[in-house]
């Protein structure tokens, strides 16, 4: 007959778990943790050709700039989250109903109905982007300057490309898997050395604060953990 | 060629809450239950175990702990006219999947209805008149009062240990409690939560306008707590990682925490994972069930698992869908009204105002799922619909979950949703807003309901449920009555800025972005057979050996969160299976 669980579990937990992580976290220093990873012109995509990184490179690189108010998507390698997202069920859309008939020219308030899985979207999206930024500017996205590089995405996301139904996520899916390659557990390839969460002030995994739920209107003073235990 | 099983006095289907309930109750009778669960097993170590659970992305993006529509999912349409199309992946709703079903990965938000929401056209036409009822809108009474339904109640709280404050005990009233809720019988068993700085700077500005807030019942436990199973829960930790995701802490109740390991220990209880019931399977003369068919997922067949009962204890969408694949009532028809299988499929109407600070400083990730305050002072039982136009109320509410950032960092609208305007407004203002909820009823239409869709199949080739709901505009005004109440308390909180966002006029339902998983009706629960799907005890009315239970018997949404009723109702059946039908099986009305 087992031991009902949270009695031998819990003092597990907080002997070692997020109580321990916050008493030692401000111990242990940066320069402890994992090497710095190859720089993303070195890194080898798992999904992407290099045009397609060339081209993501890029994109994420307006959708979060980099500059002297925040970390942009390139330091937080948001392009190898993405990257990865893709290779794996993300990108082949496993958990997701596809099957037929579809109707990509549905009204987009019924949701997903291309026939295309993420990656394909990006696959054949980018594709498309770069013919029409060929046709029109005469180079691939990539090698445009940045102020028409700006112009195609604001086309892009207004719909003004002209893009099949079926491509019509991509700025959504682009945009969306941005956002998270910047605040999700840097486990996942973006959101490096956490730079996304002290952005903003969020602490992470450290998911216990019942001392701080009546400390109220004071600045938190911790920085975040990942799951990995690497400080930020 | 099916295998066959060995007979079970029950079969349950689905292991989640109701599931659970059920199955702890018949097996301390000494039946015979068998529990057969579509999804995985799940315990807290090592499901919910720190710090693998504390993954935004896995859980809260990516839905780990949630069906997979590639597996389970439904078409939706808005109109009759329309075509459903798939549900191809989640968004408005997210149903859960594996032993503990949703009851895993809710936020514990543990409500009682009001006593009018229960015989809701009743009360509309005794105290309003029957012609304020719009022509389209098919609102009914349940068939069971809240006095005869207050004493499970009761024992759901207390098996919970739920965290509140009464607000009348017996009919009188307590400071600091909800003065128009229906009256308990005592206390909750647990102190309030401790309330976040939105939740008091909301509850003072209420307070100093008149009314009258009051601490969110919640499943997250203040304080230890030990049920009648002997199941101990652990006091919450705030951990903001609590709606999407299993609780780390043996704080949230749901069925691992408060029923699961109390249940496996009692021999004559079993259950199977990773079977999904196909089926009901019906006697010839269709007056009872001969037991299910389930797909052995491990085995890749179809297994006859024989029952003298069956319980349809699954998500409220798929207890409608099993009974309209098994031919359990007649599929509602919304061209005549007739028929009562799929009849009366409702949601939720919510609505909300942010407010931003420059100065405060919120630290929205200290959070648990059901801490903050609400007030009833515009609850349905507190409305002249006449006067007013509609028909239905909203609780209103303050109290952050979570300050998860992929989920949502609340901007000033006209804020660029990218480039360096985003970047810069996410680190200004992330942390500095809060909001104010509206939580509120949904009626029922003619044609808002659920039957099977023609083109559709799932992966064992069965048509798909198709939904076809939208927006109406009672329950449109209902909502802009409460944007006019809580704007004045917004305003006068005195915030840098605030932005409203409510359904308006014309308003569609989008099936992309996440509402509220309290999707209700379908199999109702009534008085007459030629208006329910299932009697006042759940029975269904034409196979007294097959219960429905669930949200899917509710005739119409209350303004509510459901799983407080979805409790009580689970405890109601049980008793009136133990005490009423088993000695002498029959229908019971």
């Amino acid at each position: 007959m087992p031991l009902p669980d949270w009695k031998t579990t819990r003092r597990g937990f907080l002997g070692g778990g997020a109580a321990g992580a916050a008493l030692t976290a401000l111990a242990v220093p940066v320069a402890a943790q994992a090497p710095e990873p190859e720089p993303l012109e070195a890194y080898a995509p798992e999904f992407f050709t290099p045009e397609e990184w060339q081209f993501v490179m890029a994109a994420t690189a307006l959708l979060i700039p980099s500059g002297e108010t925040g970390p942009g998507a390139i330091e937080t390698r948001v392009p190898v989250f993405i990257d990865l997202q893709l290779a794996s069920g993300f990108g082949a859309a496993e958990d997701w109903y596809m099957e037929g008939p579809h109707d990509p020219r549905a009204d987009p308030q019924l949701g997903y109905q291309t026939p295309l899985a993420p990656a394909q979207v990006y696959r054949a999206g980018i594709a498309a982007v770069n013919a029409w930024c060929g046709d029109n500017h005469g180079a691939a996205f990539a090698a445009l300057d940045p102020d028409l590089q700006r112009q195609t995405l604001v086309a892009l996301e207004a719909g003004e490309l002209p893009l099949p139904a079926e491509l019509r996520d991509l700025f959504s899916l682009l945009l969306q898997n941005t956002k998270e390659g910047y605040f999700a557990d840097p486990k996942y390839g973006g959101n490096h050395r956490m730079a996304g969460w002290i952005h903003i002030g969020f602490p992470g995994a450290r998911a216990s604060y019942l001392e701080w739920v009546d400390r109220h209107d004071i600045p938190y003073p911790l920085g975040p953990v990942a799951i990995s235990g690497e400080r930020g | 060629m099916a295998r066959t099983e060995a007979r079970k006095d029950v079969v349950i289907v689905g292991l989640g809450w109701t599931g659970s309930i059920l199955g702890i109750e018949l097996a301390r009778e000494g039946l015979e239950v068998l529990a057969l669960e579509r999804g995985e097993d799940r315990y807290t170590v090592p499901d919910f175990r720190y710090p693998d659970v504390i993954d935004e992305l896995k859980f809260g993006i990516r839905f780990g702990f949630m069906q997979k529509p590639r597996n389970s999912t439904i078409t939706i349409r808005r109109t009759l006219q329309e075509t459903a199309l798939p549900y191809r992946k989640l968004g408005s709703f997210l149903p859960g999947d594996g032993v503990g079903g949703a009851g895993i990965h809710w936020n514990g938000q543990t409500w009682r209805p009001m006593e009018n929401e229960l015989t809701l056209r009743s009360y509309v036409e005794q105290n309003f008149g029957a012609d304020i009822i719009p022509e389209d809108m098919t609102i009914q009474d349940w068939g069971v009062t809240y006095a005869e339904l207050e004493p499970f109640f009761d024992r759901f709280e207390y098996v919970l240990g739920i965290a509140g404050q009464a607000g009348n005990v017996n009919g009188e009233i307590r400071e600091g409690g909800n003065p128009f809720e229906a009256p308990r019988r005592r206390e909750y068993p647990l102190p309030p939560l401790k309330h976040t700085y939105d939740a008091a700077l909301f509850a003072e500005a209420a307070r100093a306008m008149g009314y009258h807030p009051f601490p969110r019942p919640a499943a997250n436990a203040s304080a230890p707590w030990t049920n009648e199973y002997g199941m101990q829960l652990g006091p919450c930790n705030f951990c903001g990682f609590c709606e999407r995701y299993g609780c780390l802490n043996y704080s949230k109740a749901s069925p691992q925490t408060c029923i699961l390991d109390a249940l496996r220990r009692m021999p004559n209880f079993s259950y199977r994972t990773n079977s999904e019931v196909l089926r009901v399977e019906l006697a010839e003369d269709r007056k009872t069930a001969t037991g299910v068919t389930y797909w052995d997922e491990a085995a890749q067949e179809e297994v006859f698992q024989p029952a003298d009962i069956v319980l349809l204890c699954a998500y409220q969408l798929h207890n409608v869908h099993l009974m309209l694949l098994s031919g359990i009532g007649e599929p509602y028809d919304p061209a005549t009204g007739e028929g009562v299988t799929g009849k009366n499929y409702a949601y939720q109407m919510n609505g909300g105002t942010t407010l931003f600070f420059k100065d405060r400083e919120f630290n929205p990730f200290v959070g648990s799922g059901a801490n903050g305050m609400s007030m009833d002072d515009f609850a349905i039982n507190q409305i002249d619909f006449a006067a007013e136009g509609f028909i239905g109320g909203s609780y209103i509410t303050a109290g952050v979950a979570n300050g998860q950032p992929i989920r949502g960092i609340a901007l000033p609208r006209g804020t660029a949703s990218w480039g360096e305007e985003w970047k810069t407004a996410v680190a200004g203002w992330y942390g500095h807003s809060m909001s104010i909820g509206s939580h509120g009823s949904n009626m029922a239409y003619r044609d808002c309901y659920l039957d099977l869709d023609p083109t559709y199949t799932d992966r064992h080739g069965r048509p798909l449920m198709r939904m076809t709901f939208n927006w109406k505009p009672n329950d449109i005004r209902m909502t802009q009555f409460m944007r006019s109440k809580i704007e004045p308390i917004a305003a006068s909180m005195n915030p840098d800025s605030w932005q409203s966002s409510y359904k308006s006029e014309g308003a569609q339902y989008d099936v992309r972005p996440y509402q509220t998983t309290h999707n209700v009706g379908g199999a109702i629960m009534g008085d007459d057979p030629g208006t329910s799907a299932v009697n006042r005890y759940l029975q269904t009315w034409g196979q007294h050996n097959v219960f429905s239970i669930g949200a899917s018997a509710f005739p119409q949404n209350i303004q509510y969160n459901p799983t407080g009723v979805v409790g009580a109702l689970a405890y109601w059946a049980a008793e009136a299976i133990r005490k009423d039908y088993l000695p002498n099986p029959r229908p019971l009305v």
